[in-house]
């Protein structure tokens, strides 16, 4: 077991401790005010109603619409009618929704339960209760208020990791090939030509109604043509010495032109709801699958490197193909082999982006093999070769992530994220460029 | 006042300290350097000469001590500095950009104005003037990756020149050169002393050092063993200061029973460079080969390993015929290769040291399907302890590690994949004296296992002390073998190394 020392954990996971500072910047300025949902927080309000009105009083909800408020609302009902409160109205809407309740109300309105968001109404309600006789002794009941941040929440981040899934499982298989010293550029264009492949052979199987097995044949069937499509292209890096770029170039064209032939151009719908349990299902304890299939081959990807002979053969080739060849290494089965898990990867991410769509799309992923070389560069890999870590690029897909979104919660617009993105990118090239000089 | 003192102290370095983590490289060093005199810098690999080197050209600032130039201090930050300082360094690994001139690379950075033409044939003026200065000839002109090892250093030491440099620091200038062209250096070695430059002159040859050095500094371990004027010394003095203890001799003694026929190679051929190589080697059997540079040697032995396609020919491991085509089928049937370039082609740098040790046999560590480091690691050791290697720990990259232990992790790679035939390509190159003699001593041991040894060498001595057999080749060809080593002598090799076609007899 190698010993680490705080020092050399930061040097090689250095950037986790990036995306760490990044979640708290991102934290920080997405705290807002939130008002509390849980069902405590709803028998907490009912028992505070019932306390101070008694039973056999009317009370109106007036929820402003928002996460969990329908639930939310729902449990105030029943729980105040447990306790034979009226509820006269439920409104789950917006602040003049809630003024057309009240004003309709027609039965004296002991109290009304408001969110914060709600509290326009609150000052407005004594002037409502000269137009409307029901409202003179309506006292008011706030929901219970807390001070969180959007991005810290539940589902916003198993938004952002859902997001990120499609090019992290990319970035796996193009850190392979960067620490070989190759690139893959063809990754973009694999992904619409897999989405449309999978589209396609689903719709040749199963004509207008395909069943489950149908999926099943159709993405496999695409992933596995990806697979001998990278196949093809490390071998022709490997047999013909073409710069894998070149190649890889080359490839890129022809697989988006194929998607964009065998399409017609448009985009192919899969006919069958199944199809969208790999990007938009959740099916365990509500982690999307999608996210669930990414932590996997991750932690596949991490055994694979750090604890087989074919990982070590790769830093191996990366670091000094001669040396590598000359021990023994076989250096071209290596570099055939990790194009094609290259164009797998790239096969299954085209497949999860379909079922995220339910389409086979010839447009998707384009520039997405970009994001993928920014996950690896920003994930600490060298375009060097020899050195990369797995878990850095997941990092670095997440490092990317995080930074969109908290650019979306906090309305930063399209072209100015392209520009941070960009900077980070360099930064994050800078840094690594600092660390092999301290080395 | 003796004559030596009364010349003036061009370089003075006092009590200079250099730590690196984990290691303090240098130990309070002193050393001088007088005008017109060659000083002879010696220790062993990890000695500190390198830092040390590296300090004197400004790339590292020490921790302590101080510097005189001329005697006035100087503080030097970086390369620029020591420039300006008149201290030209020849490192190892040439500063020469290949595409470019003779004439274009001694004056490149040298360029009279950033945008003004660069006036070519002054350049060439000069750089001829700087040639003959030095007394060598190089055309100006000719490109300098067109150059020999030998042209392409002259060029370096004219590119120091050009930029009045009063010291010459050349860090191991021999290393790569044949027999000839060291006895040019040598000579332009002693021409520039005769005009007043003050030279520090690293090397492990000896005998170089016997023929070219005023003075001799030895460090060992970081510090300053001693100064001493040559004529004080003897050889064995000499080793016993570098190595800290004193040498019998610098061969160990032959002893290995010589067996059967294990390898047979037969008619190898490859282009021009191997043509009809035939020979045997037995177990428990040094063989020496030898030649000039570009004989065939390594070429012959990359055959052998696979690592080139042969044209034509057969390899027999004891008595089958083996069909390698590639290094993998050659380790496969247990020979092995240690290379000649081990930071090229021996070790992946970056890696650490357990993981270049386990790469070919990563087979022997694998449980069902995942690695078991542990067992690597402790195979490891079990290396380490045996030949002494010196690495702070397993995880130390590769390429911090000195020549010889280098060497030698090449070296346990091989032998824990039970190699049964070893082709040494120059074992010992940049390797040190004492280094060399534990080297020499695992050639000795596996020898008596009873494996059988190919070593290519272009250092006599080490063909004659070493070998039970020598094969000379020139010009793709074997032109002779000496059976009996104990009579031979260097002039019998070099006879046929010189030779066209094989000798009669």
């Amino acid at each position: 077991m190698r010993k680490m020392n705080p020092r050399s954990l930061l040097k090689e996971y250095g950037n986790a401790f990036v995306l760490l500072m990044l979640c708290i910047i991102v934290s920080l300025v997405t705290i807002e005010k939130q008002s509390a949902t849980s069902s405590s927080a709803a028998q907490e309000l009912v028992n505070e109603v019932v306390n101070d009105l008694g039973a056999d009083s009317n009370v109106s909800i007036l929820l402003h619409k928002g996460k969990g408020a329908a639930n939310f609302a729902k449990e105030l009902e029943s729980g105040l009618m447990n306790k034979d409160i009226r509820v006269i109205d439920v409104v789950v809407g917006k602040p003049i929704d809630a003024r057309n309740s009240l004003l309709s109300t027609a039965s004296s309105l002991e109290a009304v339960i408001v969110t914060e968001r709600m509290s326009v109404l609150v000052s407005t309600l004594p002037e409502l209760a000269k137009e409307n006789k029901a409202l003179h002794r309506t006292q008011i009941f706030r929901t219970k208020e807390y001070y969180w941040p959007n991005f810290l929440k539940r589902d916003n981040i198993f938004n952002v990791l859902k997001q990120v899934s499609v090019v992290a499982i990319i970035a796996i298989g193009m850190t392979l090939v960067i620490i070989t010293t190759g690139i893959d550029l063809s990754v973009g264009s694999l992904i619409a030509f897999s989405g449309v492949v999978t589209a396609l052979c689903i719709q040749a199987l199963g004509g207008e109604s395909p069943g489950n097995s149908d999926l099943w044949m159709g993405a496999s069937a695409a992933v596995l043509l990806c697979g001998l499509i990278g196949m093809g292209t490390g071998s022709m890096i490997t047999f013909f010495k073409i710069p894998a770029f070149i190649v890889t170039l080359g490839v890129m064209f022809i697989a988006k032109g194929l998607a964009f032939i065998l399409s017609n151009s448009e985009p192919i719908t899969v006919e069958n709801d199944a199809f969208a349990w790999l990007g938009r299902g959740a099916d365990f304890a509500g982690i999307p699958n999608s996210v669930l299939i990414m932590i996997v081959l991750f932690i596949l990807a991490h055994i694979l490197m750090g604890r087989t002979s074919i990982g070590r053969f790769i830093y191996a080739v990366g670091g000094n193909s001669e040396a590598a060849r000359l021990s023994g290494v076989p250096v071209q089965w290596v570099l055939v082999f990790v194009y094609t898990l290259c164009g797998l990867f790239a096969g299954f991410g085209g497949v999860m982006e379909a079922s995220l769509h339910l389409t086979g799309d010839p447009k998707a992923g384009t520039l997405v093999e970009l994001q993928v070389i920014a996950a690896v560069v920003v994930g600490g890999t060298s375009l060097a070769g020899g050195q990369g870590k797995i878990v850095g690029t997941l990092i670095g897909a997440l490092i990317i992530g995080v930074i969109r979104n908290g650019m979306n919660l906090t309305g930063v617009e399209a072209h100015m994220q392209s520009v941070v993105y960009g900077v980070v990118i360099l930064i994050a090239v800078m840094a690594d460029q600092l660390k092999g000089r301290f080395k | 006042m003796s004559d030596e003192d009364s010349k003036p102290n061009l370089l003075t370095l006092r009590g200079i300290r250099k730590g690196f983590p984990g290691v303090q490289a240098l130990d309070g060093v002193d050393l001088s350097l007088k005008q017109g005199e060659v000083l002879a810098l010696l220790g062993e690999n990890g000695a500190g000469k390198s830092t040390l080197i590296k300090i004197i050209a400004g790339v590292l600032a020490p921790d302590e001590g101080s510097m005189e130039i001329n005697g006035k201090p100087v503080f030097m930050n970086n390369p620029q500095d020591s420039l300006k300082a008149g201290i030209g360094v020849i490192h190892q690994e040439f500063n020469l950009v290949p595409s470019l001139t003779a004439s274009e690379n001694i004056f490149l950075g040298q360029e009279p104005d950033r945008f003004s033409f660069i006036p070519h044939s002054e350049e060439r003026q000069k750089a001829r003037q700087l040639f003959q200065r030095i007394g060598v000839e190089v055309d100006p002109q000719s490109c300098c990756g067109d150059l020999s090892v030998a042209e392409q250093q002259v060029v370096e030491i004219a590119k120091a020149l050009s930029q009045n440099a009063r010291i010459l620091v050349m860090d191991e200038p021999t290393a790569a050169l044949t027999p000839r062209e060291v006895e040019g250096l040598l000579k332009v070695v002693s021409e520039l002393r005769t005009q007043g430059i003050g030279i520090i002159y690293v090397s492990h040859r000896l005998d170089e050092i016997d023929e070219v050095a005023d003075r001799i500094t030895v460090l060992r371990d970081g510090s300053h063993v001693g100064t001493k004027e040559k004529s004080q010394l003897n050889r064995e003095q000499l080793i016993a200061m570098m190595v800290g203890r004193s040498m019998e001799s610098e061969f160990p003694t032959r002893k290995s029973v010589v067996g059967s026929v294990r390898l047979a190679v037969r008619n190898l051929n490859r282009g021009a460079w191997v043509k009809d190589v035939s020979f045997d080697l037995r177990a428990g059997e040094v063989v020496g080969l030898t030649g000039l540079v570009g004989a065939g040697r390594t070429e012959t032995a990359r055959l052998i390993f696979g690592a080139d396609r042969m044209d034509g020919g057969s390899v027999e491991l004891d008595g089958h015929r083996l069909h390698i085509k590639s290094p993998r089928d050659a380790i496969r049937n247990g020979i092995c290769l240690l290379t000649e370039d081990r930071k090229g082609q021996g070790l992946v740098l970056g890696q650490t040291v357990q993981e270049n040790f386990g790469l070919p046999n990563l087979r022997d560590f694998s449980g069902n399907l995942l690695l078991d480091a542990s067992r690597e690691s402790d195979a490891f050791a079990k290396f380490v302890r045996m030949m002494k290697i010196k690495v702070s720990d397993h995880s130390q990259l590769a390429g911090t590690l000195s020549g010889g232990n280098q060497q030698k992790v090449v070296l346990a790679k091989w032998l824990q994949k039970n190699a049964e035939v070893i082709i040494f390509d120059e074992p010992t190159r940049g390797i040190d004296v004492g280094a060399k003699f534990e080297i020499y001593q695992i050639l000795q041991s596996l020898a008596e296992d009873g494996k059988a040894i190919l070593m290519i060498s272009s250092e006599l001595p080490e063909i004659l002390g070493m070998s039970d057999r020598i094969i000379v080749m020139n010009e793709g060809r074997v032109t002779g073998e000496i059976e009996d080593c104990s009579s031979a002598t260097q002039e019998d090799v070099m006879k046929l190394a010189t030779q066209r076609e094989k000798a009669a007899a």
